[in-house]
């Protein structure tokens, strides 16, 4: 796990400049993405998810799908900081040969439970993970991060209709809500609002925050489940593009790359926070 | 088949609490002992494919050997990305099981014939795919494709050609099997449909003097190359008989294979749909003969290859 005395603060900032490094380098898209989710993401592997670095298929540990794959930049980093593969590996994201792929790919990579990059696959597959937890009697939990934009696609409300169904208190989906997706923003696209009411129709608990106040994710994510019988869904209202001033709020940012200047503005920005 | 298919997974299932059932809302009847007697295995997911699909992941991620049920097109076609990444992609042990193979549900219109899912499932990798012909074919099937790991796809016909099976036999996945001796021509069958190819090779036997080999290829992948070079070699031609598109089925199966070889046969036909969707419906009966698939058929494909070759 990351070192002691590491805060999960400063893991958000390492995974950043990560990011930064490997999507530049690289010549990746998504940073803007990766950015809005990084303070999720370091918040559980700073402590919240019950995973073992050392033994990356312990039979126990929580289960983390990274639905939203097209942001695996963030997670290749965190399993590295977390020490699940060496840190240099990063550098190949992105490059011939590597099998850190721009959508996170479980093959060649310990830690990552499910290959994704096709929006609205993760929350099913999660679901029978969590299905197949309770007719066990197992006790780990399964953690999903969806992306808003992702909340488009059918099979999604599919899964949110069969977890319900089956209550799937160990099954929390987290929505990275930034507002922004592909094209343009969320609301001008296909409108998710009342985003939070139409989970709590379908039969979710449901809990929003500052999905970049650590404090409140980390209550969440200790809270769990937040009602016996029903699976959870953390609202994370996030800024995409967050940490660097001028990738913030941006449509632009979902797809481009930071290069020369904008690389070392960027790298400056997040060095100094 | 459904019947046979139901009987051999509660076999499986009650000696293995790890193979599960789950349906998307369709099988009326065909599942009720099923439900009755392993009621913890049973799992009716409603009317949505694509998270049937994804469920079934995730539970064979964590160890459990989950089948897919449904009809037509809707267990492949409807959910074939979940199939290729979340399933295949991670060689996750599900089995999908489609009943209603080709136009086993004529009537019903176009949206119920499943006749491309051969070449669209055989395209993806990392996946079994067996097309049994007989009751036998399916019993055995269904055992093997639990013993196989990864992702398989069992279809499966209204039609069938009886039973097939001799004492003794045994069944593997990718071994083909030879129902008939002959040399004149083969016929190689997937499917039900190999009932009109016995019944065609009966009648060219009885009528025309001409005898034909006849081979069940309900493996198609893996599939049997030494089967297939045979009939090239030793044969007088080879007659692919699939109730499914001509294109990439069977019938360009074995085509690829027998180029790519340097074996072409004597002489080929696929027997197989052509020129677009069937918008006639009807029994499968009715079908096969409306589109040229039945074994008046086969017998004029044998009889025009036979006059090529003499």
């Amino acid at each position: 796990m990351i070192s002691p005395g590491t805060t999960t603060v400063d893991l958000a900032k390492r995974l950043r400049i990560h990011v930064l490094r490997m999507t530049s380098s690289g010549g990746s898209s998504h940073i803007g993405a990766a950015y809005s989710m990084a303070d999720i993401i370091a918040v559980l592997y700073g402590g919240s998810l019950r995973v073992d670095p050392r033994n990356p298929n312990w039979e126990n540990r929580d289960r983390f799908i990274l639905s939203k794959g097209h942001a695996g930049a963030c997670v290749y980093a965190a399993l590295a900081e977390c020490g699940f593969f060496e840190l240099a590996k990063l550098e190949t994201h992105y490059k011939d040969g590597s099998d850190l792929s721009g959508h996170v790919s479980h093959l060649g990579n310990p830690g990552v439970e499910l290959s994704t990059g096709s929006l609205g696959h993760g929350l099913s597959v999660g679901s029978g993970m969590a299905l197949a937890a309770k007719k066990s009697g197992k006790a780990f939990r399964v953690f999903v991060q969806m992306s808003d934009g992702e909340c488009d696609e059918g099979s999604n409300w599919e899964a949110i209709l069969f977890a319900a169904h089956h209550r799937l208190d160990n099954l929390t989906a987290i929505v990275d809500y930034n507002k922004i997706q592909s094209l343009d923003l969320v609301s001008q696209t296909l409108g998710l609002e009342p985003f939070a009411d139409k989970w709590a129709a379908f039969g979710w608990g449901v809990v929003e925050v500052d999905g970049h106040d650590h404090d409140q994710l980390r209550a969440a994510f200790a809270a769990l489940p937040l009602q016996g019988g029903k699976p959870t869904v953390v609202i994370a209202h996030t800024i995409k593009g967050r940490g660097v001033s001028f990738m913030e709020n941006s449509v632009l940012w979902h797809y481009r790359t930071g290069r020369a200047e904008e690389y070392e503005a960027a790298l400056k920005e997040l060095e100094a926070s | 088949m459904k019947e046979s298919f139901s009987l051999a997974l509660l076999k499986l299932a009650r000696k293995d609490e790890n193979v599960i059932l789950i349906t998307g809302d369709l099988g009326f009847g065909v599942f009720d002992r099923f439900r009755e007697e392993l009621p913890d295995q049973f799992l009716n997911v409603g009317v949505a494919e694509q998270n049937m699909t994804g469920v079934a992941v995730g539970m064979a991620l964590e160890g459990y050997i989950p089948f897919t049920y449904s009809i037509g097109n809707f267990p492949t076609l409807r959910c074939l990305e979940q199939i290729r990444n979340d399933a295949a992609y991670h060689r996750a042990n599900v089995k999908v099981v489609a009943i209603g193979g080709g136009f086993s549900y004529g009537a019903l219109g176009m949206s119920h014939h499943a006749t491309e899912d051969l070449a669209i499932m055989r395209a993806i990798p990392e996946i079994t795919v067996v097309s049994p012909g007989c009751l036998w074919e399916t019993e055995q099937a269904t055992e093997a494709i639990v013993k196989t790991p990864g992702t398989c796809y069992l279809r499966l016909d209204k039609s069938h050609a009886g039973n097939t099976g001799r004492p003794g036999e045994v069944f593997s996945i990718g071994k083909a099997r030879r129902l008939r001796e002959g040399l004149d021509a083969t016929l190689i069958a997937t499917g039900g449909i190999l009932s009109e190819a016995l019944l065609a090779a009966d009648r060219l036997q009885l009528e025309h003097r001409i005898d034909c080999r006849v081979v069940s290829m309900h493996s198609l992948k893996p599939f049997d190359k030494s089967e297939i070079v045979a009939a090239a070699k030793e044969t007088g031609g080879i007659i692919t008989v699939e109730e499914h598109v001509v294109e990439g089925g069977l019938g360009g199966l074995i085509a690829e294979t027998l180029l790519q070889v340097g074996h072409p046969p004597r002489a080929f036909h696929r027997v197989g749909l052509r020129g677009g969707f069937a918008s006639a419906v009807g029994s499968q009966e009715f079908l096969r003969k409306n589109y040229d698939l039945d074994s008046s058929a086969i017998v004029s494909a044998v009889l025009q290859i036979s006059s090529l070759c003499s």
